[in-house]
């Protein structure tokens, strides 16, 4: 079984957002890049897999579409055990243009579970996933808060409002992933580090695909007034207050 | 041209989000001048689908196939886009849940659509189209033009005011072209929490952190919880310590949230908790430390000891009740 994860290069999560060109773009200067957080656990989970089944999992490549900087990402990736890496060559500009640049990368490839991040903490996207299954045809599966091989079967849990589904899922099909599916990500080693430097990273050529949104700017919200402090002692006061002046009981 | 708005059920029944989701529909079909049609997939009452119309559906189609009891992402998206090119939608609407999550890309590929998710209020401009939605998990807005001929929107949660548009019940049966192939996921088992408030759609959030100290200290904050009809929730460090489930995570990684009013207890505020619940109308926090971020976007606050004020909330939420 061969595993893919789509991964991003998204902002350090406490990365203070600035906007750049009069606030059209979203300013990277001295921004530390990660793997989207949700990719992330995508990853971690395809790779405790193919710890916990060697016999099944053969492979997990991961894939990103993003410029030469993305490279970052995928390195860190093949540290801490992913065997090979995929970049396209586009800062795609939607979720439409990222799916398709993903599309030939299933086509080609010869994959049994394809997975994905459910949001992204850059843009908030949240469709690539969604989007890349119905493309290529595969069965898709969102939310999902648990993966597991156990007994020759695979076992997939969704969320749902106010619960959860259990399917058991066929091969080829796409893991749309939520929170819940893994816990600790995992810390490249030395040795990881050493050995991401040999694993093959693929370069591809973007294909012809427009995007169908687009960014026109960015805003900050409007900074919170000052925080109204009241004493221990004084909780009935504080009910007053969210009863009357601020309309929200 | 019209809208069309996907509707599901859960377990028979329109939720908060649906009318949320007709009541943003119908004030959208006024602005663009056209109508709003409602879609809903699977057996449902008589009753429930003329509520649609209290909302302001000028049309609510309707299959009752039973193959549509469970969720399936590529049945669903094929025939909610049949219903879309039959009703020559320019606009499809879901809501930002996770069966929006899942069905809005899926039915954007079908009708080759471009899609926001988490879409805030009503379009800026129609021409240019322009929306707006949060980014950066909640630090940032962007405006985002669709250039595409159709649309599909997903409405965030708790951003649009439910408001009735009494319409005459105009209700048709639609029939989707959908083979037993298409249904490509078979559900085996469910667990499902009948009892509960669900988080996202709660107008008040009670939530716990770390200074709760420990899950055996729970009890009066799910009493508060319930005093006031409140959902629960936690931070990140308390699903990873499993003191409190992982559904209940609000923050960057878990459930974005924001309702009327959300209560911080024992909750620091790190930057990427504040990310999941900075759209909350009202932030009530309570922390022995007066240094918490978390009072930087509260808009009310109690220094002092979870032991001595929790009870002290519990009191006076009963007498404001």
């Amino acid at each position: 079984m061969n595993i893919l994860v789509c991964i991003s290069s998204v902002p350090e999560t406490t990365t203070k957002i600035r906007f750049t060109d009069d606030n059209k773009a979203f300013d990277t200067t001295e921004v530390k890049w990660i793997i989207n957080p949700w990719d992330e656990l995508a990853l971690t989970r395809a790779l405790e897999l193919k710890e916990q089944y060697p016999d099944q999992v053969q492979e997990v490549t991961v894939a990103t579409i993003g410029a030469q900087e993305t490279e970052q990402v995928i390195r860190k990736a093949l540290a801490i055990g992913a065997d090979k890496g995929i970049r396209v060559d586009i800062e795609p500009m939607d979720a439409w243009q990222t799916a398709s640049q993903v599309l030939p990368v299933v086509q080609n490839g010869n994959y049994d579970i394809v997975m994905a991040g459910i949001d992204s903490s850059d843009y908030n996207g949240m469709a690539v996933g969604n989007m890349l299954a119905e493309m290529a045809g595969l069965p898709s599966i969102a939310a999902v808060s648990h993966l597991d091989l156990a007994d020759g079967k695979i076992t997939v849990k969704r969320e749902i409002a106010g619960g959860k589904e259990t399917i058991e899922a066929q091969t080829p099909f796409v893991a749309i992933v939520q929170k819940g599916i893994a816990i600790e990500p995992k810390i490249a080693g030395m040795r990881g580090v050493m050995n991401a430097r040999r694993k093959p990273l693929e370069v591809l050529e973007p294909l012809d695909a427009e995007p169908l949104t687009e960014f026109v700017s960015f805003e900050l919200p409007e900074p919170k007034g000052d925080c109204v402090m009241i004493e221990p002692g004084n909780e009935s006061d504080l009910f007053d207050k969210l009863a009357n002046e601020a309309n929200a009981l | 041209m019209s809208i069309l708005a996907y509707t599901p059920t859960r377990d028979g029944q329109f939720t908060k989000l649906t009318y949320e989701l007709i009541s943003y529909g119908h004030a959208l079909a006024g602005q663009l001048n056209t109508e709003l049609i409602a879609l809903t997939l699977g057996e449902t009452g008589d009753d429930q689908l003329k509520a649609l119309a209290a909302y302001g559906a000028d049309k609510i189609l309707h299959s009752s196939d039973d193959r549509f009891e469970q969720l399936d992402n590529h049945a669903f998206s094929k025939a909610i886009s049949q219903a879309a090119q039959k009703s020559e939608a320019s606009i499809l609407l879901m809501a930002n849940d996770f069966t929006g999550k899942a069905l809005a890309p899926s039915t954007a590929v079908h009708l080759k659509a471009g899609i926001v998710t988490g879409v805030i209020g009503l379009p800026e401009s129609t021409d240019p189209f322009i929306v707006k939605k949060k980014a950066f998990t909640g630090k940032a807005y962007a405006h985002i033009q669709v250039k595409s001929e159709r649309k599909v929107f997903t409405l965030e949660t708790n951003s649009h005011e439910i408001s009735q548009a009494p319409k005459t019940p105009n209700i048709e049966a639609f029939e989707p072209q959908i083979e037993d192939s298409d249904f490509t996921t078979k559900i085996t088992d469910e667990d499902k929490q009948t009892d509960k408030i669900l988080l996202t759609d709660a107008d008040i959030v009670v939530s716990g952190g770390r200074g709760m100290k420990g899950p055996e200290h729970w009890q009066p904050l799910e009493e508060l919880a319930d005093v006031l009809g409140a959902a629960t929730a936690c931070s990140r460090p308390v699903s990873d310590e499993k003191w409190r489930p992982e559904e209940e995570h609000v923050g960057q990684t878990g459930k974005i949230i924001a309702p009327n009013l959300y209560f911080a207890l024992g909750i620091s505020g790190a930057i990427q908790h504040v990310a999941g619940v900075s759209g909350s109308k009202t932030i009530v926090a309570v922390n022995n430390d007066p240094e918490a971020p978390i009072f930087e976007v509260a808009d009310y606050g109690i220094v002092g000891d979870l032991k001595e004020v929790l009870p002290n909330l519990i009191e006076a939420a009963k007498a404001a009740r």
